[in-house]
């Protein structure tokens, strides 16, 4: 099924290609090996050496996509164990729900990513600087989702722990918990790919180059030389965040087996 | 001339292959009050469904008002009401009763008119800017039959219409379809769970056992019309239940302990 | 709710801006932390008055980019989610794909399309947000445009309803939250997508002055241009949240998602 689909995908790029190369139009953009290289010639890329006596593009390559991965991974961990943390402080006190609630949904409205740069410099560049950033984009859907999953618990089964009067804590564990895990998991997938996007801008504008924003900069300047090093690395950059998504959905699949059963 | 005519129908479904119905053979006349009743899994809505072309039988043949089943749909020859009402949301009650009239290509002003009437007739005048969730469950099902008669169609297809209403709106109900089926003079195909309703609503009762969906028999139901409040007190009424109840023992209802199984969640 | 009580909801929550203001002036200047690095609340303000000419003319520039590249993706993945669906079989072989492809860090391609198009335009930042949006409202619209309630299918079957009548009256009417909820989404994703993808390169808007502020530690500058990009995507925000409540006014759930 992936073998098809990776296939159809060639095909399509290849074809395209060959259609408005022959044509010669210019619309929506000229086609040629610079904008369009050849799919084969970029995986060739992978093969051959990045500079002049240097080491294998895809060893350089895995080792920023390592690199990255690291910092977007810490940063993921950091902001979603805060998120779930502040959730549950959240969901009981009103008081600090209506105090906070409203910037933490208001930050779902603007551009955060854009602060990166300040971020990095704050914090002086060093990779846990670029954590912060994947932090703080999981934070906040993380903070939202659970907090509404944690309410989301059906006012009867509320009524049930009553009359076993469970205290607040055993609600939480064997009721709200539970019930957030659904809203959890939907927030980070969300944020298991803004984490990397979260930590590849937080690349750009710090001097940290062991990554694949130092990398896609770099391999930027040299475009219209060899375009398919940067197109390689953006394949990469691609894999690493579909990997931090599958991730998250293989732990969804592990952890909440149980919980559709306990709801319904 | 029937207004439907079922012969030999058999229906099998390849999932699992299982029978819902066997060699089903029933003829409806027009003005009648048929009640399909019977067990889970008897295949009394898939019988309903057939007569209404949404299903296609395995084999056998279905006409209704003299013409295949198929044409009959696309000659909109039945109006059709489902168990949770099926009320679009995003309508008004009054744009949820026009939706058949826009697919017959009423203009604007005979689709208002038919409207008014169609609420007068379930008594749901002023109701008409509301949308479907601001109605309690009485409601909404009169929106659904109402959207059900609004082309006048011969004949009208309920499947256990009053199934998920409380029991004292569900009687209400019952009083006011049969006021509606005597003033439209349709006839009426009627799916039902409870062995009273059938009775009290019914010119005839058909039980039908499951696996495979059969007729067991046909109960003819002669309390004199109309029938009011009373009917429900009247000794042969009782008798007559008791005669649709001894047939659905006969099938094995009482066994699996889904008759009677009003409580549809 | 009355109005009073409205209004008292939300004492706690401008108790918490004014404290947050104080507590960030008065931290400044009490540990003397310096100016680069985290400039008063009133100096970004000033800076933005000072730097009125570029923020403006950069933030039209985003706004026109974003905009753009909104109304580009988002209708795109509207389009294609109405082919999937009617192509069931296709639609849910390339479904997965479309998921993949929304865990993409897309905004990496953003130097791709300064190739593919003049880098002076504002074409490449349009490509980025345009791209940026297009798989979250293709998803959501094929799941919106796919969930109908067969029993609602039935009744129009039961008319002799075709195809078209079917997707108008029926699919449409269902999918339109889901549309709006993607549509919220998206833009935000299209000011992130105009924005950030200067970061990548020399020519642009907000984005070039957020760099190049925090290239010079004028932080005050960058601040603003923040503040700037901000004010313009709670304002798409705003816009999509009002045609959503006049779109779907028969929603009874609308109000509970609008706050989530």
């Amino acid at each position: 099924m992936i073998t098809v689909t990776l296939l159809a995908l060639w095909g399509l790029w290849e074809l395209y290609r060959f259609i408005w190369v022959e044509t010669g139009w210019t619309r929506p953009f000229p086609v040629n090996g610079t904008t369009m290289p050849h799919v084969h010639t970029i995986f060739k890329a992978f093969g051959q050496q990045s500079r002049f006596d240097g080491p294998l593009l895809i060893s350089v390559l895995l080792r920023a996509a390592l690199f990255t991965g690291k910092e977007a991974l810490v940063g993921f961990l950091m902001g979603a164990s805060i998120g779930f943390v502040i959730a549950i402080g959240l969901v009981h006190s009103r008081l600090a729900q209506r105090a906070f609630l409203p910037y933490i949904v208001a930050s779902q409205t603007i551009p955060m990513l854009a602060v990166a740069p300040m971020v990095v410099v704050w914090l002086q560049a060093g990779w846990l600087s670029v954590s912060v950033i994947a932090a703080y984009l999981t934070f906040f859907p993380v903070a939202i989702n659970t907090l509404r999953g944690l309410q989301s618990a059906d006012p009867r089964a509320h009524e049930l722990l009553s009359t076993y009067a469970a205290g607040r804590w055993k609600v939480l564990w064997h009721l709200r918990v539970p019930a957030s895990l659904p809203y959890l998991f939907s927030a980070l997938k969300v944020s298991a790919t803004a984490s990397v996007v979260g930590a590849i801008i937080g690349e750009l504008p710090s001097s940290i180059e062991g990554g694949l924003g130092g990398a896609i900069l770099n391999f930027n300047q040299y475009y219209s030389l060899v375009p398919q090093n940067l197109w390689a690395t953006n394949l990469i950059a691609a894999a690493l965040g579909i990997l931090f998504f599958l991730g998250v959905v293989l732990l969804e699949t592990l952890v909440v087996r149980r919980a559709p059963v306990q709801t319904a | 001339m029937s207004v439907v005519a079922i012969h030999g129908v058999t229906k099998t479904f390849p999932k699992g292959n299982v029978t819902a119905l066997q060699e089903i053979d029933l003829e409806i006349e027009p003005g009648e009050f048929v009640s399909l009743i019977g067990p889970s899994g008897c295949g009394k809505s898939t019988l309903l469904r057939v007569i209404g072309d949404l299903i296609q039988p395995s084999a056998g043949s279905v006409d209704v008002n003299g013409k295949a089943a198929h044409q009959a749909r696309l000659d909109h020859d039945y109006g059709i009401v489902f168990q949770d009402s099926v009320l679009f949301d995003w309508r008004t009650v009054a744009k949820n009763i026009a939706l058949p009239l826009e697919m017959l290509d009423w203009n604007r002003a005979k689709r208002k008119d038919r409207v008014e009437e169609m609420m007068r007739l379930v008594e749901l005048q002023g109701f008409g800017d509301h949308h479907p969730w601001q109605l309690s469950g009485g409601m909404q099902m009169r929106v659904a039959i109402a959207r059900a008669l609004a082309f006048e169609p011969p004949l009208l297809l309920m499947d256990e219409p009053f199934g998920a209403l409380d029991e004292m709106t569900r009687e209400r109900l019952n009083i006011e379809l049969l006021g509606i089926w005597r003033r439209m003079e349709s006839t009426v195909v009627f799916v039902t769970h409870s062995i009273s309703e059938a009775v009290f609503l019914s010119t005839r009762v058909v039980v039908m056992s499951p696996r495979p969906g059969r007729i067991a028999g046909v109960v003819d139901i002669d309390l004199p019309q109309p029938r009011t409040v009373d009917t429900r007190e009247d000794p042969h009424f009782f008798e007559l239940v008791t005669a649709v109840r001894e047939l659905l023992r006969g099938v094995g209802a009482d066994e699996h302990g889904s008759v009677p199984a009003e409580e549809t969640a | 709710m009355n109005v009073a009580a409205r209004a008292r909801d939300w004492v706690p929550a401008i108790i918490v801006f004014c404290a947050g203001i104080a507590l960030w002036q008065l931290s400044i200047e009490i540990f003397n932390i310096q100016k680069f690095l985290l400039p008063k609340p009133w100096a970004i303000v000033h800076a933005c008055w000072t730097q009125r000419h570029t923020l403006w003319s950069a933030g039209w520039l985003t706004l026109k980019e974003a905009l753009g590249g909104f109304a580009i993706g988002s209708s795109a993945g509207m389009l294609f989610a109405a082919v999937l669906a009617r192509f069931r079989r296709l639609g849910s072989a390339l479904m997965p794909i479309a998921i993949a492809a929304n865990a993409i860090p897309i905004i990496a391609f953003s130097p791709i399309f300064n190739a593919w198009f003049d880098p002076l335009s504002p074409a490449p930042r349009m490509a980025t947000a345009a791209v940026l949006c297009f798989f979250p409202v293709l998803v959501n619209t094929l799941r919106g445009l796919t969930s109908v309630r067969p029993a609602q299918i039935e009744v129009m079957r039961s008319y002799a309803a075709g195809e078209v009548a079917i997707f108008r009256r029926v699919r449409v009417p269902t999918a339109l939250p889901f549309v709006f909820s993607a549509l919220k989404v998206a833009t935000v994703l299209a000011m992130i997508g105009a924005i950030v993808s200067d970061y990548f390169g020399t020519f642009g808007s907000l984005g070039i002055t957020i760099k190049n502020s925090v290239a010079l530690f004028d932080f005050e500058t960058a601040w603003a241009a923040i503040l700037v990009a901000s004010i313009l995507g709670v304002l798409m925000y705003i816009a999509v949240s009002l045609a959503e409540r006049f779109a779907l006014q028969w929603d009874p759930t609308r109000q509970e998602r609008g706050t989530a």
